[in-house]
């Protein structure tokens, strides 16, 4: 079981607060990913539920038990940290150990898991290394074996990915989500990187400064996001805002359409602009239109490749059922 | 020709570093000689480098005159002794300096450091009289606490910037994996402060070691240490250079052979951190 449930929870560090009062809830077995800008207060948030941080006020409970007060090692949570945080003196098999040698299992047991966790993470033959002799992605895979033998109620991870290169951070991602499936526990992940939030999640928690903008399911805040942070937060490239007269059009302050939601013409359309940067990536181009009023640069995101470059003139059309409209606050109307 | 200027500069920086090694050990190999010298070749002008007499006749001479085996023994307690114990309150301090720091936390470690500036002799004529006035004047337990006082502060200091270098996401970790603080300093802190726990006992020991300000100014004879064994044979009158010699070297020799082994674990802990 992994049901967290955050009440009122609130964080401030003398007189800065960094999360005002905030309710949660994290449903048994879901994945749930914290994503904002740097300094939103995920990283905080997911301290707080591990422990790591006192709560300033309000409860935190776990599988409905107050857990506020409970030192991190009581609350049956396990977390992956970004440096993975091995410990350099000991082998792997000393360092995925180290939690059941804590909780006193006996020996038979111990090694049972830490076999199992191995076989399944692909370190069987890394168990006698020491952290120094191994690359990051194997670094990775001990920190989370370490934390898997524990069984716990809940995986916390604080931006795990964040030290690995492009092409092991992709690997690594799929690992994870193949995890979770497999496990079925509860996962609380947190990311500045909302490609990460956007493949992983069942459930994206999106915050800035401390506050909670939005949750719900990768699609739903893609589909509906609940005003202008998110909206451009969510998705990549992100959303074009467009202001003033086009806004006006659509009795909105701000309208907002994807880039992918735009078609392209050199002969006719809404809005004509000229191409600054292209970006072919083949499967894709990105166009950046300058040109446009109330936005600038138009993101362009068209499949496939087209022979669109610097300096050429095209129109673009938004396409007129995905425009999100929001209000002077920001806020979405529907 | 870039590779022959180079390898001009090596030799030449081979060069240099030799004979800056060779003219800071120089008084030390002087002494070593001159304590195989006949008091008369000691003094002799022009001096006699290699070429004399070879004689262990200072040794046996101050051996016979005064208790060597006394005067170590109550260096090594004194050295290790006020090394043991500034240890054991130095790292309580270090680690809650480094791990829970507070506001004011930089400006103790200044303050403590200050204590270093001053002096010593300035502090001279009160402790003196303390030790007078507790009866602990030619005392072993009071130059073991006055010493430890004298160089907590670096002990402190070296602790500290070992502890800073350890990061706190792994003591993090451990506090997850279920350790009690026993366990976090036992299993996870100490193994890995080790090389530089390790560096602050021989400094410190050597620090103590080499002490001789309080060391000759609070004791007379129960408590005298190898300093107190040179410097009475480091006398105004008579030509004793030899025997003043001898004494010198069976003073420094352990400390020379314990430095010597330990170079390498003492390297390695002034480095710590710098390399990972």
């Amino acid at each position: 079981m992994g049901r967290i449930q955050l009440k009122q929870v609130k964080k401030a560090f003398g007189d800065v607060v960094v999360i005002p009062p905030l309710d949660l809830e994290i449903v048994d077995g879901e994945f749930v990913v914290f994503v904002g800008p740097s300094g939103c207060g995920k990283s905080t948030l997911l301290r707080l539920i591990a422990g790591l941080e006192d709560t300033t006020s309000g409860v935190i409970e776990i599988d409905g038990e107050d857990a506020t007060a409970l030192p991190p090692a009581k609350r049956r949570l396990a977390m992956v940290f970004q440096s993975y945080a091995l410990y350099p003196h000991m082998t792997v098999r000393k360092n995925i150990a180290f939690p059941l040698r804590m909780a006193k299992m006996d020996q038979a047991e111990q090694d049972r898991r830490i076999e199992a966790a191995a076989k399944a993470l692909n370190l069987t033959d890394y168990l006698h290394r020491r952290p120094g002799q191994l690359s990051g992605g194997q670094r990775q895979r001990v920190a989370i074996g370490r934390a898997i033998v524990r069984e716990p109620a809940a995986f916390l991870f604080d931006e795990p990915l964040s030290n690995l290169d492009a092409a092991l951070r992709v690997g690594m991602r799929m690992e994870i989500s193949e995890l979770h499936k497999k496990l079925k526990t509860t996962m609380v992940y947190v990311t500045h990187d909302q490609v990460e939030a956007m493949t992983m999640a069942d459930k994206i928690v999106v915050l800035q400064a401390g506050v909670i903008e939005q949750v719900g399911s990768p699609l739903d805040l893609y589909h509906t996001p609940r005003n202008k942070f998110v909206a451009g937060f969510i998705g990549s490239p992100r959303m074009n805002l467009v202001e003033g007269t086009e806004a006006a059009k659509h009795n909105a302050t701000t309208i907002g359409v994807r880039p992918e939601h735009i078609d392209i013409s050199t002969t006719e359309g809404l809005w004509q602009g000229t191409v600054g940067v292209a970006e072919h990536l083949g499967s894709d181009t990105f166009l950046h239109v300058h040109g446009v009023p109330g936005c600038d640069p138009v993101t362009v995101r068209i499949a496939g490749d087209v022979a669109l470059n610097h300096g050429d003139t095209v129109h673009l059309t938004p396409r007129a059922d995905q425009i999100h409209k929001f209000d002077a606050q920001g806020l979405r109307i529907s | 020709m870039a590779r022959a200027v180079t390898s001009q500069r090596k030799a030449l920086n081979t060069v240099v570093a030799w004979s800056i090694g060779l003219l800071i050990f120089f008084p030390i190999l002087w002494t070593i000689l001159t304590s195989f010298k006949s008091e008369a070749e000691a003094i002799a002008n022009p001096p006699v480098f290699m070429f004399f007499d070879w004689t262990l006749e200072n040794y046996s001479v101050v051996l016979e005159r005064s208790n060597y085996m006394r005067f170590l023994t109550n260096s090594v307690i004194i050295a290790g002794g006020s090394t043991l114990l500034g240890v054991l309150i130095a790292v309580p301090a270090a680690w809650s300096m480094a791990f829970v720091p507070s506001r004011r936390t930089k400006d103790i470690l200044l303050w403590m450091l200050s204590t270093k500036m001053l002096p010593a002799v300035g502090v001279l004529y009160p402790i003196y009289l303390l030790c007078i006035r507790l009866g602990v004047l030619d005392n072993r337990a009071a130059l073991v606490v006055i010493l430890m006082l004298i160089n907590l502060p670096i002990i402190v200091w070296m602790l500290y910037t070992y502890f800073r270098e350890i990061p706190g996401e792994i003591l993090e970790a451990a506090r997850m994996d279920g350790a009690t603080l026993k366990d976090e300093i036992l299993y996870v802190l100490t193994p890995m402060a080790i090389p530089g726990i390790a560096s602050t006992l021989l400094l410190n020991f050597i620090l103590a070691w080499n002490e001789a300000f309080w060391t000759l100014n609070l004791t007379s004879v129960d408590a005298a240490p190898l300093t107190a064994f040179i410097a009475s044979y480091s006398s105004p009158e008579g030509l004793f250079f030899a025997k003043l010699s001898a004494a010198s070297t069976m003073a420094i020799a352990p400390i020379l052979i314990l430095g010597w082994f330990s170079q390498k674990q003492l390297v390695r802990g002034l480095t710590f951190g710098a390399v990972k």
